[in-house]
């Protein structure tokens, strides 16, 4: 094993980690998440993500047929959804995803078609932006336990 | 539930954690962890197994009254064979569709035979009159979701007092 290498992904992936909690993509829920993985259950976290990531897509898609037609939305439909997708985020430490669904559930609420496409467009952004992001960093969990190396335990509080 | 009843188990879409086979030990808590929410049930799942529970999940209210044998008639015998183990500690989420957590846990209370299981419930949201209304129906704990393991540790802790 090369430390050298170890030790420069591992780095890599605390500074990248340390950014995704910063920049608000992520929040202590993650954290918690990662606690429960463990040598019996490696993947864990990316296969929880992996289904809500999967939810996402699906839950966006059954909402935006629902608010397709202005004279007919079936505003019920995408309450339970956008439900559904801020227990799912919250769940996972999904942040930026949940704080659009709570500005979500309020245009639902009052029953605006507009706010609601807004927040629907927004949500979809978000979740696949933090896809992407995660990706990135299982990318470098996998780098660093080929090279030989443990995955760092990040505390960020 | 697991063949034992063709009817049943084409019915039911419980979960067994990969132990269920090797037996129960009578130390271990064995959870019946209710949630609509996939995510939920797995993130639930994984908490309590870290802390040494035995885990069946159930995606809606009916399907736990089914597997706790208070569905119907027919599904009422197959729950008396061996194939259930005795469920120490129910939790549920509040919010499901269809019977909600509060109905569920009623249900539970009702019943003669496990009116004594204690029954957990877990919402996002932490409004009094919710919280009051499931304490004052004989819930055991209102917990606050997402959970954390911490929050496990601490329910284990309060079920373990009462056991003993």
């Amino acid at each position: 094993m090369n430390t050298t290498i170890v030790a420069q992904l591992q780095r890599q992936f605390q500074d990248y980690i340390i950014s995704l909690y910063q920049q608000g993509f992520l929040d202590n829920q993650f954290s918690e998440l990662r606690k429960l993985q463990d040598e019996g259950t490696p993947d864990f976290v990316s296969e929880v993500v992996s289904l809500f990531f999967d939810d996402c897509a699906k839950l966006i898609n059954n909402m935006s047929k629902s608010l397709e037609r202005p004279e007919n939305v079936d505003f019920k439909q995408v309450d339970s959804g956008v439900h559904q997708l801020k227990g799912s985020s919250s769940s996972v430490g999904a942040r930026m995803v949940k704080n659009v669904c709570i500005s979500f559930k309020e245009c639902c609420d009052v029953q605006n078609r507009e706010g609601c496409l807004r927040c629907l467009q927004q949500v979809d952004y978000e979740y696949k932006m933090l896809k992407t992001k995660l990706q990135d960093l299982f990318k470098l969990e996998q780098q660093i336990l080929q090279a030989g190396g443990t995955i760092p335990q990040v505390d960020i509080n | 539930m697991n063949g034992s009843g063709g009817s049943c188990s084409s019915l039911m879409e419980v979960a067994y954690d990969d132990d269920h086979h090797h037996g129960h030990h009578d130390d271990e808590l064995h959870v019946l962890a209710v949630d609509d929410n996939l995510i939920d049930r797995k993130l639930v799942e994984k908490l309590l197994k870290i802390s040494s529970c035995k885990v069946t999940t159930a995606e809606n209210g009916i399907r736990a009254l089914e597997y706790l044998g208070l569905g119907d008639q027919n599904q009422h015998i197959d729950a008396l064979t061996n194939n259930v183990m005795k469920v120490n500690l129910i939790i549920t989420d509040y919010c499901m569709p269809g019977m909600t957590g509060f109905e569920l846990l009623k249900k539970v209370k009702e019943s003669s035979n496990l009116k004594e299981v204690p029954v957990v419930i877990v919402s996002s949201e932490n409004i009094p009159t919710r919280v009051n209304k499931c304490l004052a129906s004989g819930a055991q704990m209102f917990m606050q979701k997402p959970l954390k393991l911490a929050d496990v540790e601490k329910l284990k802790c309060h079920l373990m007092n009462c056991r003993s």
